[in-house]
């Protein structure tokens, strides 16, 4: 099967997950990488066609051009090739502007599955999957937590607020996997080497047909106003155990009269 | 201005979720309508108008019995296509999100998501939601209509506020392609034993426990404090724990007295469920994990050295 896989890069999660007091940005200085949750799409992906006989496994993205340093995570654990799109005028995209990119580069490899992690660790979403769908008239199940593929045409379960449904969808079809789906495999040491050679395209807006006017921030309809810290729990004491840990929870319940 | 709420329902009632949006929405705007989609529904209108609903629009028809996104994303694209609604909010849920998402791509309309706070300034809809893991708080806005919102659970409680509730059957009219994925299943969890709602002292288990089988340290813990064993959805969707245990966007709500997280990276549909906890310790290997950012007590450590020692000294000091 070719499966195109919609991957990100984002901000590695830490202390430097915080707002610039000066600028009221958010601090992206920190290491980027390969969200994580969609380290579960990509497995899910390449067995799929382990066990299926075959077929290209493509990472899509669109992210500022030096992302392709963390799709190479995604070609070291197997994917085949892929495709960033990358361009000035996409920058600021929000979920409008971004589902339309995707979804016409998408359009142009008509893959039999679209597969999506279950959230972007920087936006915490969860939403752009069905607006792709959407966009490429294509059945979506998201939540995925076990899938099958059989005769054309994928069975799918996963949680809703009430309990387990079982879902099924004729391909091609997009869907969004559960982090609890399968533990992604680690990038062997020839993957790591060979990564840098698969195929990495770049695209433009003008590649996919798309127009400047429709992403970025001039196709977006969300804006930011302004950026604050939260309220605090108030402060957090924090302890490393070096054996004596547990004597210290019990203590801090004692005070408070926990136990 | 004029807003349309879409209320979820599940059996014979409406989400309070979505009831809460209602009632909220219906305090910034008097010209508040809801949608209830689904099969043999028109007997909840009522129950929409109680909350602060002007216009109730019924969508009810044999092919929109399963609650799946698509088809209720023609309804409501055709509904705010024929009737011009500035704004189109929801309460976030698995369901939800999806059609929101997708509505977001049909109208070319913006959406912001996790929502907790909705106001109106200079006539428009203005929002407030966290970022990066709620390490941020940011003002959100729209640029265009229509306003597309999904709000964070439990952000706004339903209040009574009576509206003219007239109801408007709507005709529907379905997608090719909305109608291709099919429920077959819907495996619904029966409540078994206490609920995790009622325990004063919760121990809750993450990924992080690594097993099924190493749940019996957290159960040794907890029946040692009085207290039940509560899980994330990582754990549950792995079939290690029972989905009634959850604790989270898609489980339960809870706020103990003392909640303890063990082997939990503190992701925020975790969070928006235990958050209301009166005291959170948390045991978690990785020092930069999510949750020590809300926890009273972090531990950094390994909860598989840490949780039978503390199961001990508890035992040792009832005793
Ligand atoms: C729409 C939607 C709804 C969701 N609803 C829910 C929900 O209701 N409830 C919910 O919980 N999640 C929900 N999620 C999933 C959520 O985003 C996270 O994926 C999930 O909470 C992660 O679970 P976890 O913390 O158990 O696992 P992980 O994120 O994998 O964290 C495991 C943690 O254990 C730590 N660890 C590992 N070994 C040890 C050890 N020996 N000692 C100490 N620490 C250790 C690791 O450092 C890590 O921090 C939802 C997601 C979406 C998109
Ligand atoms: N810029 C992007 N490029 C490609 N895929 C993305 C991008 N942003 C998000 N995704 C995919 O969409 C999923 C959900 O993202 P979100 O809705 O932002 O939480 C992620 O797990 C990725 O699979």
């Amino acid at each position: 099967m070719k499966i195109a896989v919609c991957v990100k890069e984002v901000p590695d999660p830490g202390p430097l997950r915080r707002i610039d007091p000066a600028t009221k940005r958010i601090d992206r200085s920190g290491d980027r990488s390969l969200n994580t949750y969609d380290l579960n799409a990509i497995e899910e992906a390449l067995r799929l066609n382990e066990a299926g006989g075959g077929g290209e496994v493509i990472l899509v993205s669109m992210g500022p051009e030096r992302a392709l340093e963390s799709l190479r995570k995604g070609l070291a654990m197997g994917a085949a090739r892929a495709v960033l799109i990358s361009d000035e005028a996409a920058a600021g995209s929000d979920l409008v502007a971004t589902s339309l990119v995707l979804a016409e580069a998408i359009k142009r490899e008509s893959p039999d599955l679209v597969l999506f992690g279950q959230q972007a660790g920087d936006s915490d979403g969860a939403v752009l999957w069905a607006a792709v769908a959407d966009r490429l008239q294509l059945p979506v199940v998201s939540q995925v937590s076990e899938l099958s593929i059989d005769g054309g045409k994928v069975t799918a379960k996963r949680q809703s607020e009430f309990g387990y449904d079982t879902i099924e969808a004729p391909l091609p079809a997009v869907l969004a996997v559960s982090d609890a789906l399968n533990e992604p495999r680690y990038p062997s040491l020839k993957g790591i080497m060979g990564a840098k050679k698969k195929p990495q395209d770049v695209l433009s807006l003008s590649d996919l047909g798309v127009s400047a006017d429709r992403a970025g921030e001039a196709g977006s309809r969300t804006a930011v106003s302004a950026l604050s810290p939260p309220p605090s729990r108030g402060d957090t004491q924090k302890i490393e155990d070096d054996g004596s840990a547990a004597q210290k929870v019990l203590e801090y319940l004692i005070e408070r009269k926990l136990v | 201005m004029s807003t349309l709420v879409f209320l979820e329902h599940h059996g014979s009632g409406i989400q309070k979720a979505s009831l809460g949006v209602l009632s909220k929405a219906a305090s910034l705007d008097a010209d508040t309508s809801a949608v209830i989609i689904g099969s043999g529904v028109s007997g909840l209108a009522a129950e929409a108008a109680r909350y602060g609903a002007a216009r109730v629009f019924i969508a009810d028809d044999a092919s929109l019995e399963a609650p799946l996104p698509q088809t209720r994303v023609d309804v409501i694209a055709d509904l705010v296509k024929a009737n011009g609604f500035a704004n189109v909010l929801f309460g976030a849920s698995v369901l939800a999100s999806d059609i929101a998402g997708a509505l977001s791509a049909r109208l070319e309309a913006g959406l912001n998501w996790d929502l907790s706070g909705l106001a109106v300034e200079g006539g428009a809809l203005v929002g407030q939601r966290s970022a990066l893991g709620d390490t941020v708080l940011v003002d959100v806005a729209w640029t265009a209509e229509p306003r597309l919102g999904l709000v964070r659970s439990g952000s706004f409680e339903p209040t009574e506020i009576s509206g003219a509730g007239a109801v408007e059957t709507v005709s529907v009219a379905l997608q090719e392609f909305s109608s291709k994925a099919k429920m077959v299943e819907r495996a619904h969890a029966e409540q078994t034993g206490p609920s995790i709602e009622e325990a004063d002292t919760l121990v809750a288990g993450g990924r992080g426990v690594g097993s099924p089988e190493a749940f019996s340290e957290l159960e040794a813990l907890a029946s040692a404090l009085g207290g039940a064993v509560a899980s994330t959805r990582a754990v549950v969707d792995s079939g290690w724990y029972p989905y009634q245990t959850q604790v989270g966007q898609t489980g339960k709500t809870v706020a103990p007295k003392l909640y303890i997280a063990c082997g939990i990276s503190g992701a925020i549909q975790h969070k928006v469920g235990m958050q209301s906890s009166q005291v959170i310790v948390s045991i978690n290997k990785d020092p930069n994990a999510a949750i020590f950012d809300f926890s009273d007590l972090a531990v950094v450590g390994d909860l598989h050295e840490i949780v039978p020692k503390l199961t001990a000294l508890v035992a040792e000091r009832k005793a």
